[in-house]
Order: C-alpha cells, then sequence, then structure tokens
C-alpha cells in the first residue's frame, strides 16, 4: 500500500508537486491521471525515492520514504519513464543484475528470472544482447527488472507509452494478474481511454496539485457528467490549471 | 559492499563486450604505443648508425683555383664533385636540393694563400635544411683540419714551435652509462605509459556515468536499495581494472618490443627485463585511483556522451601537464616534487631506466601522495553521486 501525504517539490522558483496526498491500496490498480507537466513524474519519483520532498512524506507499506528510504526501495519495483536497460548484457543478465544488487543470492535470482522470462513470453530473445530490442523487447525487460525483487508495491510512469497493441495488452494482463495477487499497482497517463479502462481507482492531478481522487464512478458523479473524458476536462479546467 | 562488488563485475563484463572501449583500453595502448614506440627507435637507429661509412658528397666550384685544397679532402674520403658555377648558380643548387653543400673558390684564393693572408672560401648551405646538418659539421671539421695543418707548416716555416698554438688541450670525459644514454631516447616512454593508462579507463568512465544516463538506465538503478555512493564506487573500480589492465599489457608490449630493437646498437642498453617492467607497473598503479576517480567525475557531470568524450579528452592532458612542464625546465627529481602526481612516477620510471637506485623516502613520498589524492577524488566521487541534481 501507498499512502502520499503532503508531497512538495520546487525545483527552484517552480513548484512541481504542492501538497499532494493520495492512497493506493493493495489489490488495486490506481492511475495517476494528468496532462502532461502536471506533475506526475515527480510525484512518482518522489515515490521511488530518486528525488527527495521538500516537505510532506509517504509510506509505502508504512516505510516513510524520507526516514527510511533504502528500506522503502526494497518495498516497491520501479519502472520509471523511458526506462533504459543495458545493450551489451543478455535480457537475462538485466534482470539479474538488479537481483543483485536487491541482494538476492545467485540460485534464487537465477531461478526468479527464468519465472519473469516465461511469465513475459520473453523466451526467443531472453538471451540476445539487449542492442536491437524492440520498444516492447525493451519494455518487457525492464519490467521483469523492476519485478524481480516480488516488490509488494509496483510503480509505473506511463507504462505504456509508444507501445502497440500487442504489447500494451501484455502489460495490462500483467497489471491484472500482480492485482488479482494482491499487489498495490501505481501507475501514471495522460491517456484517459488507458485509465478508464485499467484502474479500480483514479486520482486526477494538474498543476502539482490533486485535484479529484476517488473510483472512476465517483470521480464522474463529482464533475457532474456521465463521461470520464468529459470530467477529466471538466475538473481540470474547472481549477484553471490545465 | 557486496554492491559495489556487483557493479564492478557488471560493468567490467559489459564494457569487456564493447568494441569501442576494448580497443581503446586493450588494442590501441597495449599494441599500438608499443609498435609505433618501436618504428620511430628502429629509424632513430637507422638514421645515427650508418655515419662515418657513406663518404661525405661535395660539390666544388673553380677546384682548378686551389688544388691542394681539393687533394686534402678527397684524402679524408670527402667525395668531390667538380661543377662550373658562380654565385648565384651556387645558391640556386643549394637551394634546389641539387647539391647539398657547394665549396666556391674565389678567384683570389691562391694569391692570398701565397702570400700568407687569411683565404676565404665559401661554403653554401642551407641551414634549414636538418638532414645536412650532419655532411656540414663534417665538412666544417674536415676544413678545420685542413686550416690547422697549414698554419702549423707555416709557423714551422717560420722557426716557431706549432705547440706553441695549443694553449689549453680540453679533453672531454664522457661518464653516461649505455643506461643512463638511452633515457633520451626513452624519456617518452613514461609519458606514452601513463596516456595508455589513462586511455584504459576513458570509455569506461563515460560510459558507466554520461552513457547510463543518456540511455536511461541511470534512474531504474537509483531506485535500488544501494545507497548511492556504492554504485559510483563500483564504476571508478571498473574504470581502475580497465586502466591497470591497459598499463600491465602496454609495459608488457613495451619491454617485449625493446627487446627487438636493438638499442644497444646506439650504444645504449635498455634496462627493460620483466623485473624492471614489474617496477615500472608497480610504480603507475597508484596513479589509478586517481586516474579512475578524476575521469568518472568529469563524465559524471556530463550531460551526453559527447560531451563526456570532449571534456575527459582535456583530462587525458592534465596528467601530461608535469611532464611537459618537467622536460621543457630540466626539472631533477627532488623531494618536493615527488609529492606531484604523474610527475613523480615519471621520475619513478626514469630511475628505473638509468638502473639507479630508488630512494625509499621519495618511493614511499610519491605511492602516498598519489594514493591519498585519489581516496579523496573516489570520496568526492561518491558525494556526487548522492546530489540529486545528477539525474539532470
Amino acid at each position: 500500500m501507498i499512502e502520499a501525504q503532503g508531497l512538495t517539490k520546487s525545483f527552484g522558483a517552480v513548484t512541481a508537486v504542492r501538497n499532494v496526498s493520495f492512497r493506493a491500496a493493495d489489490g488495486a490498480i490506481t492511475g495517476l491521471l494528468g496532462p502532461n507537466g502536471a506533475g506526475k513524474s515527480t510525484t512518482l519519483r518522489l515515490l521511488a525515492t530518486v528525488l527527495r520532498a521538500d516537505a510532506g512524506d509517504a509510506r509505502i507499506d508504512g516505510v516513510s520514504v524520507r526516514g527510511e528510504p533504502l528500506e522503502a526501495r526494497r518495498c516497491m519495483g520501479v519502472l520509471p519513464h523511458a526506462a533504459g536497460i543495458y545493450p551489451q548484457l543478455t535480457a537475462r543478465e538485466n534482470i539479474t543484475y538488479f537481483g543483485a544488487l536487491y541482494g538476492m543470492a545467485r540460485a534464487e535470482r537465477e531461478a526468479r528470472a527464468r519465472e519473469l522470462i516465461a511469465e513475459l513470453e520473453m523466451r526467443e530473445f531472453a538471451d540476445r544482447r539487449a542492442r536491437g530490442f524492440s520498444q516492447g523487447q525493451r519494455l518487457k525487460t525492464a519490467l521483469a527488472r523492476a519485478l524481480v525483487h516480488r516488490p509488494q508495491n509496483v510503480i509505473l510512469d506511463e507504462p505504456t507509452n509508444g507501445l502497440d497493441v500487442m504489447a500494451v495488452r501484455t502489460l495490462r494482463a500483467l497489471l491484472g494478474r500482480l492485482r488479482e495477487a494482491g499487489h498495490c499497482v501505481l501507475l501514471s497517463s495522460h491517456v484517459m481511454q488507458e485509465v478508464a479502462a485499467l484502474c479500480d481507482s483514479i486520482v486526477v492531478i494538474a498543476g502539482g496539485e490533486v485535484l479529484a481522487e476517488g473510483r472512476p464512478q465517483a470521480i464522474r458523479e463529482q464533475a457532474g457528467c456521465a463521461d470520464l473524458e468529459e470530467a477529466f476536462v471538466r475538473i481540470t479546467a474547472r481549477e484553471g490549471v490545465a | 559492499m557486496s554492491a559495489v562488488l556487483e557493479v564492478f563485475a557488471k560493468e567490467f563484463r559489459e564494457n569487456l563486450r564493447d568494441r569501442r572501449t576494448v580497443i581503446a583500453a586493450l588494442i590501441f595502448g597495449p599494441v599500438f604505443v608499443p609498435l609505433l614506440f618501436a618504428v620511430s627507435l628502429l629509424l632513430m637507429v637507422e638514421h645515427t648508425f650508418p655515419t662515418g661509412d657513406v663518404p661525405l658528397e661535395l660539390a666544388v666550384a673553380h677546384g682548378e683555383r686551389a688544388p691542394n685544397l681539393i687533394g686534402q679532402l678527397r684524402e679524408y674520403g670527402v667525395h668531390v664533385t667538380e661543377i662550373a658555377a658562380d654565385d648565384a648558380a651556387a645558391r640556386a643548387a643549394v637551394v634546389t636540393h641539387r647539391y647539398a653543400l657547394v665549396l666556391a673558390v674565389p678567384p683570389d684564393y691562391g694569391r692570398r694563400i701565397a702570400a700568407g693572408e687569411p683565404a676565404p672560401l665559401l661554403l653554401y648551405a642551407d641551414s634549414s635544411d636538418t638532414s645536412t646538418q650532419r655532411d656540414l659539421t663534417r665538412l666544417r671539421g674536415v676544413l678545420a683540419r685542413y686550416n690547422s695543418v697549414l698554419a702549423r707548416l707555416r709557423l714551422m716555416a717560420r722557426g716557431i714551435d706549432p705547440l706553441l698554438l695549443s694553449a689549453v688541450a680540453p679533453q672531454e670525459v664522457d661518464v653516461s652509462t649505455p643506461a643512463s644514454r638511452s633515457v633520451l631516447v626513452l624519456g617518452m616512454l613514461s609519458y606514452l605509459v601513463l596516456l595508455t593508462m589513462l586511455m584504459g579507463g576513458f570509455y569506461l568512465a563515460i560510459d558507466a556515468t554520461a552513457g547510463e544516463r543518456e540511455r536511461g538506465s541511470l534512474e531504474p538503478l537509483l531506485t535500488l536499495p544501494v545507497p548511492r555512493e556504492r554504485l559510483i564506487y563500483g564504476k571508478v573500480l571498473a574504470a581502475g581494472a580497465f586502466m591497470l589492465l591497459s598499463l600491465t599489457l602496454t609495459v608488457t608490449g613495451l619491454a617485449i618490443v625493446l627487446r627487438f630493437v636493438g638499442l644497444e646498437r646506439l650504444g645504449m642498453s635498455v634496462n627493460f627485463g620483466p623485473a624492471t617492467a614489474l617496477a615500472a607497473i608497480a610504480c603507475c598503479a597508484p596513479l589509478v585511483p586517481l586516474g579512475a576517480a578524476l575521469m568518472t567525475i568529469v563524465a559524471a557531470f556530463t550531460r551526453t556522451y559527447r560531451e563526456a568524450q570532449t571534456y575527459l579528452g582535456f583530462v587525458l592532458l592534465v596528467p601530461t601537464l608535469p611532464l611537459v612542464f618537467a622536460g621543457a625546465m630540466g626539472l631533477k627529481p627532488s623531494t618536493a616534487l615527488m609529492a606531484v602526481p604523474s610527475l613523480s612516477q615519471h621520475f619513478l620510471i626514469l630511475s628505473l631506466l638509468r638502473s639507479e637506485p630508488l630512494p625509499s623516502g621519495q618511493v614511499a613520498l610519491s605511492v602516498g601522495v598519489t594514493l591519498a589524492l585519489g581516496a579523496l577524488l573516489v570520496a568526492a566521487a561518491g558525494r556526487l553521486y548522492r546530489r540529486e541534481a545528477l539525474l539532470g
């Protein structure tokens, strides 16, 4: 479970994220929805402890990201925006390298890599160098790498960006399985339909602030319209930030 | 600690698979540099060796005015070619490289010789043409000899002891040993060794920092439960390992190549057996952490791979600057200078080549200061990686 409490972050004079609070529950997919530049990536980076919040805190399964960042990192798997993999390593080596840095023993990380390669249908390219991988192959490798230590919480920044239909379907199926297994999945997106199709809960964010939070149904009711896209436009327009 | 080793192992393995890194670290330095060095030495040997045996070529205008002189020149082994040329033609012959040296005998030569007055001789040569310098020096010597013989004969004819001409008799006693003479030739060796050592870690340092950020693999790495400074320690360690590998291979290559160059033909002995090679590696090795950390820090500050290449090009020059200054200013090893990294390594290598004993105090100072500075820079690299702005 991920709980953000009043996260605030400025870069110089620009406040990227202001007092952001929300909850992402276990056994659910939570979508961070907002236009470009809304502060989605910054929020996820604060959660992933890549950036340090100026104020506020977040708890990953109760562990404070500000107080115990190393411990908090163990509780989550992170797929940053445009995550790169190592071109001279094979897909399998990319996965086991991260396993090693999570402190997994050799036998354990190799077994886990086999498991992920099967689950993400990576067998045909698992032992090829990543240099010439397609976008979909790269995403699968990066995803497997983020899941190598069986994290309870999974954070994905715009995971479907630039993917073809088949790759998006694989990703959706995987996220669905993670939800069934009781994991907490938090993803960001600026694509309305994707969030509507995938997420159990939505956090609308714009101008660095949370404008609405709840189930898609609740968001629609809050905006007073039946269509989620219309609701999104109304909510962001009402605050004058989009 | 295990995270440092995991990062090290991954960077090492990944870069061994990268053609550019391998060429720069393990081919360029260890193979190319010794070969280049050997070729330039061989040329030097070929160039210096045959002096005395080749006859000196000299064109003479109006030789008929000085039959005695020409006869003497021929006796001294000068190959004389008689030509018909006035002043302008003699100049032109030298300028156009038809003849390297032209000796012209003026019309009043015979009269002045007979009268016992200084008789002028015109010697045309091109002082900007370095290839004729040796011939010119030889010719001057031959003419001086002729001059001296003639003068002594005149003194004797007047009943004066020609020994009066020799007020002092300087004699040079050359105390250089074959090994120390070779240092003149091998002076650039330490420079090459230090440069190739740095080249060994060059691409790895870039790939592990600027390259990692450009690929987008840095951010995922920072979400791992590993303190950031350990990541950079692993990368510095990998760059250092490549530098050490490059250093070892280059010195080995030089040791092998110098065996076949035949410097003893120049009257030099190359003291570069396995023991010296090992000692040279040991002298340079303390510079590895310093160089690896310096390159990693600079590369980590840059935004892209290309930018990193540009700035690291300058960094490669930094350790070679003290060597250039030392060469230009003729610096001699002193305790104070042994505290300058890269300069002290240069002095140590020179001493090794001269087979001089290494003062243990100076060695300790060189190793100590270099390692201490290296440790400082490694710590600085760790601090740098803790900064948030690292992501760019």
